[in-house]
């Protein structure tokens, strides 16, 4: 049975991993492949890369992090943040990205969908959507989430499917960073009408929330960042929870 | 240990070379015919669509080189693919070393297409799977797949038992990624070389 999946995300700024860590054993905590091998041998089962460099100097280090993590991970990543233009895209995928993920530039430009799935295929795109929840209504937020839009999530998900997205990634600003939970309601009226994969974002807290948000929350994938960084849930001890409580998930 | 990457600009390569290169072997990428017809083994890597790739084979000559291969090959996810007859995705016409058609997985209890994640794979033959057991999880990526059929070398259910391997004489065929599939992938690579 497909399994569902636990993914860590690390925030990246100038090449170097920002928020802190507290594994053990880790000489370079700030070096975003030690940490990501680290990982990986903890069984995550994908990491997603976040480039958040506001300079244009310290973006382009992310192609030799790219490059350094294809070399010496054996499981699969995404990278996003500032990804613009299906030229990037073609960089990252050269240096040995498994997938990209695009946020702001695909509410700027649908069209840019398109062509990323066109010229490298569906799985390689991964269309990031961050919202919140105002008067029963999903706003679509860009830019870090410091911008409205016009855009209602679920018909906004939806085009990014018919514009050939792989999977979306639904980040709930009104659960993000508040650790009780994910917007298991919401997610899964998102998984259920889209024929595509559905990573959640935002609200891990506990262990119980990954189980919640695969079966409540229907979704394919869980994602977080703070509470692994910091040693809250380990990912051997939360596999070995989701398997006793017969979520598929690989061991 | 030569190991030939055939390069037709079908995806992401970095890993696969990568992996290799962690066990020691010496890869190139090429297109160059008589590079691929000397190396000790050939991997045949892909990802993406299966009619821009058979043209991109057509257009170097590829296609004929490839089917004519007497060591060991290894075709990966959507080479694996294109070693079969022919795939229902654009239509396309395959090398024809299997003779088999690709079909889409048919998603009738509402599924995700593509078939993208950990999923387990079992009945396991050739020496590829050597030392792996029953129902390790590999990393698969893709909307279309090869039924079981006779040269089926291991299973995976997902909508419909189907073909996550397969083998006949020295060409090998892997639906999932063994480059992304961790340590266990690392070793089916490792069984690979050893071939």
């Amino acid at each position: 049975m497909l399994a569902k999946r636990i993914i860590a995300c690390l925030d990246v700024k100038d090449g170097q991993t920002v928020k802190g860590v507290s594994f053990e054993n880790l000489r370079y905590a700030g070096d975003p492949v030690e940490l990501g091998k680290a990982y990986s041998e903890q069984g995550v089962d994908e990491l997603v890369y976040l480039d958040i460099t506001a300079t244009n100097e310290g973006r382009k280090q992310i192609y030799s992090l790219v490059e350094s993590v294809a070399k010496n991970l054996s499981i699969p990543f995404t990278i996003g943040g500032g990804i613009s233009s299906v030229e990037d895209a073609e960089n990252l995928l050269i240096y040995g990205a498994d997938k990209i993920s695009v946020n702001s530039a695909a509410v700027k430009n649908p069209q840019l969908v398109s062509d990323l799935a066109k010229k490298f295929g569906k799985q390689f795109v991964v269309v990031a959507i961050d919202a919140k929840e105002i008067n029963n209504q999903w706003i679509v937020h860009t830019h870090g989430g410091k911008k409205a839009t016009n855009l209602e999530l679920y018909s906004w998900a939806k085009e990014m499917e018919e514009r050939g997205a792989g999977e979306i990634l639904f980040t709930s600003m009104n659960h993000d960073g508040h650790q009780n939970g994910f917007a298991n309601e919401s997610l899964a009226k998102l998984s259920e009408m889209l024929t595509i994969p559905v990573i959640a974002s935002g609200g891990a807290g506990e262990m119980e929330h990954f189980k919640d948000v695969f079966t409540k929350g229907k979704a394919d994938a869980a994602l977080a960042a703070s509470i692994f960084h910091f040693g809250k849930i380990a990912i051997p001890e939360l596999k070995q929870y989701l398997i006793k409580e017969k979520i598929n998930v690989r061991p | 240990m030569k190991i030939a990457i055939i390069d037709y600009k079908a995806g992401n390569i970095k890993s696969v070379e990568a992996a290799l290169q962690r066990l020691g072997c010496q890869t190139v990428l090429t297109k160059e015919h008589d590079v691929i017809t000397s190396a000790d083994k050939v991997i045949f890597p892909g990802v993406g669509n299966a009619g821009a790739a058979m043209e991109a084979l057509k257009s170097t000559g590829l296609n004929k080189i490839i089917p004519e291969l007497k060591q060991p090959v290894l075709g990966i996810c959507l080479g694996m693919q294109l070693m079969c007859r022919h795939s229902q995705e654009e239509d396309t016409d395959g090398l024809g070393i299997f003779d088999i058609n690709v079909v889409k997985f048919n998603a009738t209890n509402g599924e995700k297409i593509p078939h993208m994640g950990w999923n387990e794979i079992y009945n396991l033959k050739t020496p590829l799977y050597k030392g792996i057991t029953d129902n390790s999880f590999m990393y698969f990526v893709h909307s279309y797949m090869v039924p079981v059929f006779e040269y089926t070398a291991a299973k995976c259910n997902y909508t419909t038992e189907f073909s996550a391997s397969i083998a006949k004489d020295n060409f090998y065929g892997v639906q999932f990624h063994p480059e992304k599939s961790g340590t266990i992938g690392q070793l089916i690579l490792e069984n690979f070389i050893k071939l």
